[in-house]
């Protein structure tokens, strides 16, 4: 059931910032569902990637950011593509997510949350993706110590995965980056 | 013809035989690699699913350093990171705000000169005489279904240099190494990406159907261009057999395992050894 009532105090705002976010106009999108017949990850999805638009249009920022959906959103644009109206969704699942995370409502894509943070982690601390290191983090913070041991086996005996991560020489100007970013992003 | 070459970290480690055979089939066809000193990660999706001005400063640093180095325009093999690079190369060019502000976060600025493409639009571009010479053992019909993923043509006012439904180039490269492109549905269709770490059934699942559209359709092997799609497809096909009781044994190659095969390279020298289903055309 959807609270139409508390969108009346911050859907516009919140509208807005979805706008400023993604780039996209949400007046844009008739509801064809066009995204939503061709979205390959809609099988796994709690709301219809038409659904989630509709959300943000109607200002419901709970209902909007704190669902399954946006965070198995795989970002492969065949709904951009396809947009009748060139509304550019995965772009606009982007902004979800990065609104999700600010304001901590990853509890339904808390995998996928963890993953991300994982990866950026090594990056920032590396300059590179150490692919064995985010795979036995995530195992091993999501309480799944053994998931995919086969898999990194056959990769290690093929050459495929290294033991120790590339650490680039500008290790230190990427870590910048990432702080810069930060301050500018906490600032605003 | 010279390129810079970004490699992007799985070429150095999943996706280590796409680095291998890249080099090794440019090295045949005359094109000079000179790759980017220290590059970095360009992000990848946890960036973008982040902040928008992290996934650009990353990859700006790496359209930076290239264009400093000034090899020519960047060639990347691995569809994600072409995609990043790409994306950042639109934007930062379309907003002057945008490129100021990420000069600033990266110390260095890039003024667009140097152009980001795939390395199967550079191939696919070559004179198709000039690759038809290297062609040395032909691959006798060998039915392959071209698998394109998302992000080589999507969004397609990024990349554009194929169909974003039906795209060809891939195909067309196949059928110059003698082998015989299968017409099939999914060839842009999802393979899951990085769930395959955080939501593996979901990736499972997508991986199943790719593999059961690709052998309904009389493929012998897959062909594709991305190093999380041939990690799915082929080092987690055991995964999928074991869930779905099904019994795939569909080898997943690079197009530039399957080009080298056909100009007469050794198994070793594209990484052939390094896959998880066998390719052995004609047995």
């Amino acid at each position: 059931m959807l609270n139409l009532s508390r969108a009346a105090a911050d859907g516009a705002h919140f509208v807005e910032e979805v706008e400023k976010r993604s780039g996209q106009r949400l007046t844009h999108c008739y509801q064809c569902g066009k995204c939503t017949a061709g979205c390959p990850l809609a099988f796994s999805m709690d709301l219809m990637p038409h659904q989630v638009i509709r959300l943000v249009q109607l200002g419901l920022r709970e209902e909007a950011l704190d669902n399954k959906a946006v965070w198995l959103c795989s970002t492969c644009a065949t709904c951009s593509t396809r947009c009748p109206k060139n509304v550019d969704l995965a772009a606009l699942m982007d902004a979800l997510r990065i609104m999700a995370r600010r304001e901590g409502r990853t509890r339904k894509g808390a995998s996928t949350a963890l993953f991300n943070r994982i990866f950026l982690d090594s990056v920032r601390r590396h300059g590179r993706a150490h692919e064995l290191g985010i795979g036995l983090q995530h195992n091993l913070r999501s309480g799944k110590p053994f998931k995919d041991s086969d898999l990194a086996r056959g990769l290690l005996v093929r050459g495929r995965l290294k033991f120790r991560p590339s650490r680039i020489k500008g290790a230190a100007e990427v870590a910048r980056i990432f702080a810069e970013v930060k301050r500018m992003e906490d600032g605003q | 013809m010279n390129y810079t070459y970004y490699a992007g970290c799985s070429l150095h480690a999943t996706g280590r035989e796409f680095d291998l055979s890249a080099r090794a089939v440019c090295g045949r066809l005359g094109i000079g690699l000179a790759e980017i000193p220290d590059w970095n990660c360009c992000g990848a999706s946890p960036a973008h699913s982040t902040s928008h001005l992290l996934a650009v400063a990353l990859s700006a640093r790496n359209l930076a350093l290239a264009e400093a180095q000034g090899a020519g325009d960047i060639v990347v093999p691995c569809a994600a990171c072409y995609q990043r690079l790409a994306v950042a190369r639109k934007e930062l060019g379309e907003d002057p705000g945008l490129r100021e502000q990420v000069a600033r976060i990266t110390g260095r600025d890039y003024a667009g000169r140097a152009g980001v493409r795939s390395l199967l639009e550079v191939l696919g571009g070559l004179d198709t005489e000039h690759l038809k010479a290297q062609v040395t053992r032909p691959l006798g019909g060998l039915k392959a279904a071209c698998y394109y993923g998302c992000l080589l043509v999507r969004p397609p006012a990024v990349t554009g240099f194929d169909d974003p439904e039906d795209p060809r180039s891939m195909d067309d490269l196949v059928r110059l190494a003698g082998a015989e492109p299968v017409p099939w549905g999914y060839k842009t269709e999802c393979c899951g990406a990085a769930h395959g770490v955080a939501n593996e059934p979901v990736t499972l699942k997508l991986v199943r159907d790719i593999l059961e559209v690709a052998r309904r359709a009389g493929a012998d092997c897959l062909v594709c261009a991305c190093p999380l799609c041939q990690n799915n497809l082929d080092a987690r096909q055991e995964h999928v057999n074991r869930v779905f009781g099904t019994d795939f044994g569909l080898p997943v190659l690079y197009f530039t395992q399957l080009l080298g095969w056909a100009f007469g390279l050794s198994d070793r020298d594209l990484g052939l050894d390094k896959l998880f289903v066998k390719f052995r055309p004609g047995v």
